[in-house]
């Protein structure tokens, strides 16, 4: 068994300090275990969020060397043996104690996505009719946990603040999961050019590269959208056919 | 409990907690994007050594303009002074600048926006990413992937040419040297985003719409070429750049064009 320091942020939004601590390491232990150890036999007022242990809750999102990560899936063996491991909380929201965050922000853009919006039914009985193939796309987006990951790398909340005008990488993937399913009619590139702000993302691919999930956040959600609210938006040969379909 | 030390949030730009060697990527992309830039621009403005019978270089085709060599000119602009390749060079340039991956490239590599994942940046500028003029032009791309789909049928047709030789049908290395490049090219087109979602991804029902099947395949087939973009804009950039070079080393005596067959 070796000893490893860990750097931990203890404090709140507006002061706090990095806090060093020692833990005995065993094998296969994952960063979280670490900090459940300092929280019982050191520091018990550590605060941390979690719950499943097991990368599916989207709890336990924090930073670890500076990389966005789920501390329950960041085995400790895997990050360079002679160097401090430093853990703080997600930079992009606010600080409610140690590396526990106030991520309401997401509830917020969470809530201004217009709903699903299915088609009438297919079938008497109030069903629909629809290929397995036709989803496979919505289904990619449907893996999201939810750990805001990479809402805390996105460049465009985490360093210019831009939680008001962008609904971030995150819900962007929702909005991707509603506008290619198959059987909803809503046309949402309005929003997601208005409201959603996608024209801040300049698909840096930070997302991308954080999300636990794998899902190609960038690629297949983010830039599809872009292609449909440049349809609406921005071709202008588009619009001069929809003008003169509109017309004839 | 063994220290304490004052908090740093890393905030600012270059500040990180990050241990790797975050700045490679960046840098390695600055310095290749400026290598086949420089290299691609003097070759543009070169106006000549560009055509070594049957080979004619992909920075030149199709080849507008007076000074072309009578069998490969395709119009004859005659006000037109200076190297022919200049004619249509916005043309590419408007293409891979606006192209998704490269974008991401260099609004990382050159803008430092940002510099890699969590990596601190100017905090202090009015950031409107691409809401804004200038790169609110980024969404012309799929005009760019019209008018290069053009040129790529145009390179198409040299490398066909390029079996043609005086003494009739053939194989040299430089014919080889330009079906490689045509079909680096193609690769990347293909798998353009917007390519994507024109020939499909724009399609919510494939079982509903006209066209439906025809176009899930489609969109599948660009997805194939999407999933590398990357790699295809890389191998194919430093690649169009060497067929460039081969085609002037040979036109200039510099080298021999081998004969394969
Ligand atoms: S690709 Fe866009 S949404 Fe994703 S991290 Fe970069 S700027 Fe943010
Ligand atoms: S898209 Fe990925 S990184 Fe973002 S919240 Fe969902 S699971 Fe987490
Ligand atoms: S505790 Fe649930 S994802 Fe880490
Ligand atoms: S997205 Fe790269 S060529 Fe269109």
């Amino acid at each position: 068994m070796s000893e490893r320091t860990f750097r931990i942020y203890r404090g709140m939004q507006q002061q706090g300090e990095i806090v060093a601590y020692r833990v005995e390491i065993s094998e296969g232990m994952v960063v979280l275990d670490a900090l459940h150890d300092i929280q019982e036999q050191q520091a018990p007022d550590l605060a941390v969020r979690w719950n499943c242990k097991a990368g599916k809750c989207g709890s336990c999102s924090a930073e670890v060397n500076g990389m966005p990560r789920l501390t329950c899936m960041t085995r400790i063996d895997e990050l360079p043996a002679d160097q401090p491991i430093t853990v703080t909380p997600m930079q992009a929201f606010p600080v409610i104690k140690d590396l526990v965050t106030d991520v309401s922000s997401n509830y917020a853009a969470n809530k201004s996505i217009p709903a699903f919006k299915p088609r009438s039914p297919d079938a008497p009985d109030g069903s629909w009719r629809f290929y397995q193939y036709e989803v496979d796309r919505a289904q990619e987006f449907k893996k999201c946990i939810e750990c805001f990951l990479c809402q805390d790398v996105c460049h465009v909340l985490r360093s210019h603040g831009k939680h008001e005008e962008f609904i971030g990488p995150a819900f962007l993937v929702r909005v991707a999961a509603y506008e290619t399913h198959p059987i909803d009619v809503e046309d949402r590139s309005t929003y997601v050019k208005e409201h959603g702000g996608i024209g801040y993302c300049n698909i840096t691919k930070c997302c991308t590269e954080v999300c636990p999930e794998h899902i190609t956040i960038t690629d297949n959600a983010i830039i599809p959208l872009k292609e449909r609210v440049v349809d609406r938006h921005y071709d202008p040969l588009r619009r001069l056919i929809q003008m003169v379909r509109r017309t004839g | 409990m063994e220290a304490s030390v004052a908090i740093s949030r890393a905030e600012g730009l270059g500040r990180t907690l990050r241990r790797d060697r975050w700045w490679v990527a960046p840098l390695s992309v600055a310095v290749g994007l400026g290598i086949c830039g420089a290299y691609a621009t003097w070759a543009i403005f070169q106006g000549r050594n560009y055509f070594a019978e049957p080979y004619l270089s992909p920075f030149y085709s199709p080849c507008l303009g007076a000074q072309c060599p009578e069998e490969i000119r395709l119009l004859e602009f005659g006000w037109w002074p200076m190297s022919p390749a200049i004619l249509l060079m916005w043309v590419i340039l408007g293409f891979r600048g606006t192209c998704y991956y490269y974008r991401k490239a260099y609004y990382r590599a050159y803008f430092i926006d940002p510099p890699a994942c969590a990596v601190g940046e100017h905090r202090g500028h009015r950031y409107r990413g691409e809401t804004a003029f200038p790169f609110v032009l980024q969404n012309l791309h799929r005009y760019f992937l019209y008018l290069s789909a053009f040129i790529l049928a145009f390179l198409w047709y040299d490398s066909l040419k390029a079996f043609f030789f005086e003494d009739g049908f053939g194989v040299g290395v430089g014919t080889i040297v330009l079906l490689v490049n045509v079909g680096l090219l193609t690769g990347y087109t293909f798998g353009c985003h917007s390519l994507r979602h024109l020939v499909g991804g724009n399609v919510d029902c494939y079982s509903c719409a006209q066209f439906g099947d025809g176009r899930h395949r489609l969109w599948r087939g660009a997805t194939f070429f999407n999933r590398n973009h990357m790699a295809w804009a890389w191998t194919s950039l430093i690649y169009v750049c060497l067929a460039d070079l081969y085609v002037r080393l040979v036109a200039s005596g510099i080298i021999t064009d081998l004969r394969i067959l």
